[in-house]
């Protein structure tokens, strides 16, 4: 009984609510590449493929396709390889389309241009961050979402200083063939869930973690956001008693979560 | 033909304002020893090109780089490397900063002896903003699309580091990654590969399977034995990265007596046996 409660659905942080809308962010994908930038969604891929998107293939996080990945945290296990992916086979792969990355952004705007090269102008910025990495080629070859641990007005700006990965206004002046892999998944922050099904492409809220109220979210968005229908605003979904347990014992036994997320 | 030479030898090739290329990727399997040596030297004004790691940050803080051609610079464990992101925010460096792929492709460009190899990577972004020297073409056939037409980027030297090699100049990897090593070597008028052991040609097969020898001795003008040559970035299976080394070597950015004290141990030392004799002391 007492495990039941322990597991229940009322008992998920706000870190494991953003893992689990992690993990919806690719559901449909099939049988293609996800890859993560931090912690929630490095747990939302394991998740989706534990559950629902069996078909996914990940990484060890260097350069080898594995069946189940590693925890995230606590002790490791012997991986069962699938193929191998050395940096050079990740671009031919990236470029040819089979692949759902959700990056982190240190800016984003609101038709998901998104920024974590650096802060102010770039020839001389005031913070150097990770680069361009490989944001463009990413942005214009496959499936892209963003995840943001903490949402605030720095971080969901009106401008982005510099473009690494490319948003929908930007995509919507190429040609079809050039933009024919370029798509905007979900944006997935500690307070909500956005996506870009919007006629010009900007992005709305889908749902609100539960404990979160619309004004929290207005209050560190930095551009005006698209609210369809302010009535009837979805929460996010709980996790099931089944994802709970799955991250708690297998994929995250040591709790790295709390440390991205606070609750 | 014996190509064995030594650091000091495949450093004094170098002239300043030289466009050099340095192998592997973030904090590994980089050719340290060669960098240390660089910091040795009286050189200045390099272009350098790399899939960059702590080799970027030292030669920043040492005042060697005036123009770098990388997409990141990070020491993995430590994602955002402290001196390069020093030299980038008081303007020291001319950054040219691409897409990790642009990268790619422009090292097999130049290899190709291509003026440029066209992708999509970059269309939409700012890289074309804050590269204006980079151009689009036309795809010449029905599609008309246009694509970037990343340039080759053709270096002067380069430098790489790998497990295994033989005198003549063979290379064999033995890690799970080749990164661009090859790649960087065709790209160079001259190429300088240090190794962490030289084995004869004949006990190359022993040492891995036929698919980790990604380096030919037409790829190769200069062979040196460096065993802890890539230290501390990681060289498996030999070593792991040196984490507790990396740790103070990125905190001494935040503080200049710290830095001092660390170049002063590590860096201002006559040759890398003595790098090498310090780091096992520690």
């Amino acid at each position: 009984m007492s495990e039941v409660t322990r597991e229940g659905p009322e008992t998920a942080s706000r870190g494991e609510i953003c893992a689990v809308a992690a993990a919806e962010a690719f559901r449909g994908d099939g049988e293609i590449l996800a890859s993560c930038f931090g912690i929630a969604p490095a747990i939302g891929a394991r998740l989706a493929k534990a559950t629902f998107e069996e078909d996914l293939l990940m990484t060890d996080g260097v350069c080898t396709v594995v069946d189940v990945p590693n925890p995230v945290s606590g002790p490791g296990h012997d991986l069962v390889v699938e193929a191998w992916l050395p940096f050079r086979a990740i671009f031919d792969h990236l470029w040819n389309g089979k692949r759902h990355v959700i990056m982190a952004a240190s800016q984003i705007d609101r038709f998901g241009n998104q920024n974590f090269a650096c802060i102010g102008e770039h020839a001389q910025p005031k913070a150097q961050l990770l680069g361009m990495r490989g944001a463009p080629g990413n942005t214009i070859s496959h499936k892209t979402s963003y995840w943001v641990p903490n949402q605030t007005q720095k971080v969901f700006v009106e401008a982005v200083d510099v473009v690494s990965g490319v948003g929908n206004d930007r995509a919507a002046q190429l040609p079809a063939t050039t933009t024919r892999g370029h798509c905007l998944g979900r944006v997935i922050s500690n307070l909500a869930v956005y996506d870009f099904e919007t006629p010009d492409g900007a992005m709305q809220l889908i749902s609100l973690h539960p404990g979160v109220g619309l004004e929290e979210v207005i209050d560190n968005t930095g551009f005006p956001l698209i609210v369809p229908d302010e009535a009837n605003i979805a929460q996010t979904r709980l996790p099931t008693a089944e994802e709970l347990r799955l991250i708690r014992e297998t994929i995250d036994p040591e709790g790295f979560l709390a440390r991205e997320v606070a609750n | 033909m014996d190509k064995r030479t030594t650091e000091r030898e495949a450093v004094s090739e170098i002239r300043d304002g030289m466009t050099i290329g340095i192998g592997g990727w973030g904090s590994r399997r980089k050719p340290m020893s060669i960098v240390r040596e660089i910091l040795r030297s009286s050189v200045k004004d390099l272009t350098v090109v790399t899939y960059g790691g702590p080799d970027v940050g030292l030669l920043c803080n040492a005042g060697k780089i005036k123009r770098l051609i990388y997409g990141f610079v990070s020491l993995d464990s430590i994602p955002l490397e402290p001196h390069f992101r020093k030299a980038r925010q008081t303007g020291s460096i001319d950054a040219a900063e691409l897409d990790e792929g642009m990268l790619q492709w422009g090292l097999l460009a130049a290899s190709h002896h291509l003026p440029f190899l066209p992708t999509r990577a970059g269309l939409g972004s700012d890289v074309l903003s804050i590269n204006p020297d980079i151009r689009l073409v036309r795809s010449p056939y029905e599609d008309g699309e246009k694509l970037v037409a990343m340039p080759a980027l053709e270096l002067d030297i380069a430098f790489i580091h790998m497990n295994r090699g033989d005198a003549r100049g063979n290379g064999q990897y033995l890690g799970p990654d080749p990164y661009f090593d090859e790649m960087f070597c065709r790209a160079a008028k001259q190429s300088f590969m240090t190794v962490e052991k030289i084995l004869k040609t004949e006990d190359m097969a022993s040492a891995g399977p036929l698919q980790s020898r990604i380096i030919n001795r037409t790829m190769v003008d200069g062979v040196i034995e460096a065993p802890g040559g890539a230290h501390f970035t990681e060289c498996p299976p030999d070593y792991g990265r040196d984490e507790v080394f990396q740790k103070s070597y990125a905190a001494t950015a935040k503080d200049e007596e710290a830095w001092l004290r660390f170049k002063a141990e590590y860096l201002d030392l006559e040759n890398e046996a003595e790098y090498q004799a310090k780091v096992r002391l520690r």
